[in-house]
């Protein structure tokens, strides 16, 4: 099975890279774009989806200071339902 | 008295680390896939680009086979500094509170900054002086340390803050100018700045040797 993490940092700590490409943007033109962040895609064949999340929790993402979410093909669904983001 | 240094691929200051121990007793290199401290008093994980980075700065070093035996000896006491990459994985290990993020600048610093020694309570900054301070070089790119406000808040009540960059001197946006910290215990601390580079006048400072000096009397202590 095809997975997909999305990793993002957490609301409230400051992401510099987001505010960068959010000052960018208007530099070149394209007006009206905010609240930018930059954060990380994996993407993974995986047999068992009942680990995705703990492989999240210890290795993909450092919970303390990132969000993550599961993607999965349209029907699929982890055991777990995935974190939702804040 | 020996102080172990742990090379992983892609350490890249170990032998900086390692020269600086031995101006205060034995050293030796710990091999990364080793399950073997080889007898050492104390350990240290060295700055550098672990496992190129990838991931995380520290995620896949934390998970070394040498990391488990650190994890042991750190659990019991034994004192065990991390330096630059070497806090970051002490950080994704658990070893320490908080974690590292991109300096605000975006940019790879290297310079000469000032460090207050914030904590003398500990294995490593038990000869200096409380307020010393020191210059010693920072060079990352992942140096802002960050834990959320209320870890913060109880890191300085427990005296856990050990160094903190001198006012004016924060180099990458670190919270409440946090340069290094320690656990509860004060056997495991974890800097940014790199005191290994800092070890003789040639290269500027020699303030640096004052965290191995300090290793050497607390080994003592264990011992005894």
């Amino acid at each position: 099975m095809r997975a997909r993490v999305l990793i993002r940092p957490k609301a409230g700590i400051l992401d510099p890279q987001g505010q960068t490409v959010e000052r960018a943007l208007p530099a070149l033109g394209f007006e009206g774009a905010s609240n930018v962040h930059v954060g990380r895609l994996v993407e993974l064949d995986i047999d068992d989806l009942s680990q995705l999340d703990a492989m999240c929790e210890r290795l993909l993402t450092n919970p303390l200071i990132e969000d993550y979410e599961i993607q999965l093909p349209q029907g699929e669904s982890a055991s777990e339902p995935a974190p939702t983001i804040q | 008295m020996k102080i172990g240094v742990v090379r992983f691929p892609g350490s890249c200051d170990e032998v900086d680390a390692l020269q600086a121990a031995e101006r205060v007793g034995d050293a030796e290199l710990l091999w990364y896939a080793d399950h073997d401290l080889r007898g050492a008093d104390a350990v240290i994980i060295p700055g550098g680009f672990s496992y190129g980075d990838y991931l995380r700065v520290g995620a896949i070093a934390r998970f070394a086979p040498v990391m488990e035996e650190v994890e042991r000896f750190a659990r019991c006491g034994g004192p065990v500094l991390g330096i630059c990459n070497g806090f970051q994985v002490l950080c994704e290990a658990g070893l320490l509170p908080g974690a590292l993020l991109p300096n605000t600048s975006l940019r790879f610093l290297c310079r000469q900054v000032g460090v207050t020694v914030a904590s003398v309570d500990t294995a490593w900054t038990r000869e200096c002086t409380p307020g010393e301070r020191l210059s010693i070089p920072v060079k990352h790119t992942t140096g802002r340390y960050y834990a959320p406000e209320p870890v913060l808040d109880e890191l300085e009540a427990n005296g856990q803050l050990v160094f903190r960059y001198a006012p004016g001197e924060n180099p990458n946006g670190s919270a409440r100018d946090i340069a290094g910290v320690s656990n509860k215990g004060g056997n495991v601390v974890g800097l940014m700045p790199h005191p290994e580079h800092a070890v003789d006048a040639l290269t500027g400072s020699e303030d640096g040797i004052a965290l191995f000096r300090s290793v050497v009397g607390a080994a003592a202590a264990l011992a005894a």
